[in-house]
């Protein structure tokens, strides 16, 4: 390992933990209770009882923890499927994998299947809505080899589109409870209060990302092209099959926890590409680190907006997001 | 001295199709072998097949005399290097680039080059001329530099066979004739079995010991030998379906293969034309 990269890869892992703090700071005294930084220290040593501290410790960091493992987990959902398909426009959600977790956790809020095996039965539904998606998306294009084909992702795409359309069908026939579930959750947000879904969204996407760091140079050879990753010796079969399994747990946990999410695993990965570079080894670990401090500042932006009043946090990394990502287009070419 | 390569009566069918039918021939160490033939003969599927991306349907193929299908791929690429014809752009610097080559030596929990891999990068971009471009992007590069650094990559991974598809494809003459010098230079050098896909014929001809041409027609070899063995007039007629020369390079003493159009022919043939 050569001195500098190392040098530059540092600096670029303490700006990004520093980024993430500052944001979780930012969103743990943003609120309408009025809590300041300074009183954040004496209300966690002292405080203990009191509202403010329930306030902090019960609602806000819980929500803050949520949204970071979150967004690191769509992001580095992004960076797998990106670096896989050598594809700029893949993330879980033009894939279809988040249609399909969709589906998977609409078909569990209506047919009551969290009340008959508990609260597991999200991201288990999400899990397999994603997996699914992944396996039709794989094997009807199976016979093109090439896993950059435009038609798997249109397939994709299409898969995506009927998702949806059964997920509206499924909140037509649904009754008004259980609408109202679809609806809330459809719109993303990180207003969890089960601290199992929680705990599991946290070291879920923690396992996700030292999954994926085992694939790190597979995904490195992958970006020169799957006959080349082969006379690299990589086992390029086996090793896409493993990173779309990871893609899909990432991508079903998130979106069975705090529902549709837009842009988080398109834009941030893109822009961590720019940044540090195509190599996966720091890659990865920029991606998820970005990716948390950018939907936690999204959710601190979709809780002051409108105040009192709350936003989904998916519309507001919808319109970031998509205006960000068009400027950047327009000032520097986005490359793999 | 053992052979190299022995590919041992292969075939290969795509769709139904037959597109090589019992392949047979070896390289020795130090040789540089040319495979040549028409578009669509099977000369990239043949190089697919030896380093196990194409699975033949009959034939086996044997690298050091190990039967590659007992090989993992990972320890194959520490035996044979490929330079496919074109890799796809990325962004990364040259000496990444070539870094990985180091690849397939990497240990199950290994995430970072050791000194060895650097100093054998460094080494090999020098040997290609590359190592002043060392930082510049990949992809910001010349064609022409960045088939050089393939070879680097492919040398990094220090194979006892390194295999070129069409190297030489879209390079300008100058390019061209430093590409596959520096190929006969490293194969003096480093005692390097060398197995080419080309398609110029005169270039095959000045650089290869031996040439295998191949027969679009059936998806056999026509024939394998020297230069002066295979290029004839009457091969290149019946394979290539191509009137040509063959005279002798006046320096080299190599065949030379003068390409003669059909208003030449009907000329020669009926001068009051």
């Amino acid at each position: 390992m050569k001195p500098n990269r190392i040098k530059r890869w540092s600096i670029i892992l303490i700006l990004l933990i520093a980024l993430v703090i500052l944001v979780s700071l930012l969103a743990l005294c943003t609120g309408s209770a009025g809590i300041s930084l300074e009183d954040i220290p004496h209300i966690l040593f002292y405080g203990k009882g009191s509202s403010d501290y329930s306030i902090l410790l019960g609602i806000r960091l819980p929500r803050i923890i949520l949204g970071l493992s979150i967004g690191g987990a769509l992001s580095l959902a992004g960076t797998l499927l990106q670096g896989m398909f050598k594809n700029p426009l893949v993330e879980p959600y033009t894939l279809g994998i988040s249609g399909g977790a969709s589906l998977g956790v609409c078909i569990n809020i209506v047919f009551n299947i969290y009340g008959k095996i508990g609260i597991i039965a999200y991201p288990l539904s999400g899990f397999l809505g994603a997996s699914i998606v992944i396996f039709l998306v794989y094997y009807l294009n199976n016979n093109t080899k090439d896993i950059k084909s435009n038609r798997m992702l249109l397939t994709g795409v299409m898969i995506s589109y009927v998702a949806s359309s059964l997920v509206m069908l499924l909140m037509a026939v649904s009754k008004t409870d259980d609408l109202q579930n679809i609806v809330l959750w459809i719109m993303g947000s990180l207003d969890e209060s089960n601290t199992v879904l929680i705990k599991m969204a946290f070291f879920g996407s923690l396992a996700g990302l030292v999954g994926s760091y085992f694939f790190c140079f597979d995904l490195n050879a992958l970006l020169l092209g799957e006959d080349e990753a082969a006379n690299l010796g990589m086992n390029t079969t086996s090793t896409k099959k493993s990173l779309f399994v990871i893609a899909s747990f990432l991508t079903g946990l998130s979106v069975s926890v705090a529902g549709i999410i837009m842009f988080a695993g398109l834009i941030v990965p893109h822009f961590m590409r720019m940044i540090s570079g195509p190599d996966h080894r720091i890659l990865l670990i920029s991606s998820f680190l970005a990716g948390a401090a950018f939907l936690v500042l999204c959710d601190v932006i979709a809780r002051v907006i409108i105040s009192p009043l709350e936003l989904p946090v998916g519309v507001i990394t919808g319109i970031i997001g998509g205006i960000i990502f068009i400027w950047a287009l327009s000032r520097k070419q986005v490359t793999l | 001295m053992s052979q190299v390569l022995v590919i041992d009566k292969v075939s290969f069918k795509y769709h139904e199709k037959t597109v090589l039918k019992d392949i047979s021939f070896s390289t020795d160490p130090g040789e540089f072998v040319s495979i040549i033939g028409p578009n669509g003969c099977g000369k990239t599927t043949l190089i697919k097949i030896i380093s196990k991306i194409n699975t033949p349907e009959k034939g086996n193929i044997y690298i050091n005399g190990k039967n590659i299908q007992t090989l993992s791929n990972k320890n194959l690429a520490c035996h044979i290097a490929v330079v496919m014809q074109s890799s796809e752009p990325i962004t990364m610097s040259v000496e990444e680039y070539v870094l990985l080559g180091r690849l397939p030596f990497f240990k199950k929990y290994q995430f970072f080059e050791t000194a060895t891999d650097i100093a054998l990068a460094r080494e090999y971009m020098a040997l290609t001329g590359i190592l002043k471009l060392a930082h510049a992007p990949i992809n910001k590069i010349s064609s022409g530099e960045r088939q050089l650094a393939a070879i680097a990559r492919a040398l990094t991974q220090e194979p006892m066979l390194l295999i070129l598809d069409e190297p030489t494809s879209h390079l300008d003459i100058t390019h061209q004739i430093q590409i596959l010098e520096l190929i006969s230079l490293l194969k003096k050098k480093l005692s390097l079995s060398v197995l080419i896909v080309l398609h110029d014929l005169n270039l095959a001809a000045e650089y290869s010991d031996r040439l295998v041409l191949l027969n679009g027609n059936n998806g056999t070899i026509y024939q394998t030998g020297t230069c002066e063995q295979v290029l004839s007039e009457k091969s290149i007629q019946d394979v290539y379906n191509a009137s040509v020369l063959i005279r002798k390079n006046p320096v080299s003493k190599k065949p030379c293969v003068f390409l003669v159009s059909q208003n030449a022919l009907n000329k020669k043939e009926n001068p009051d034309l």
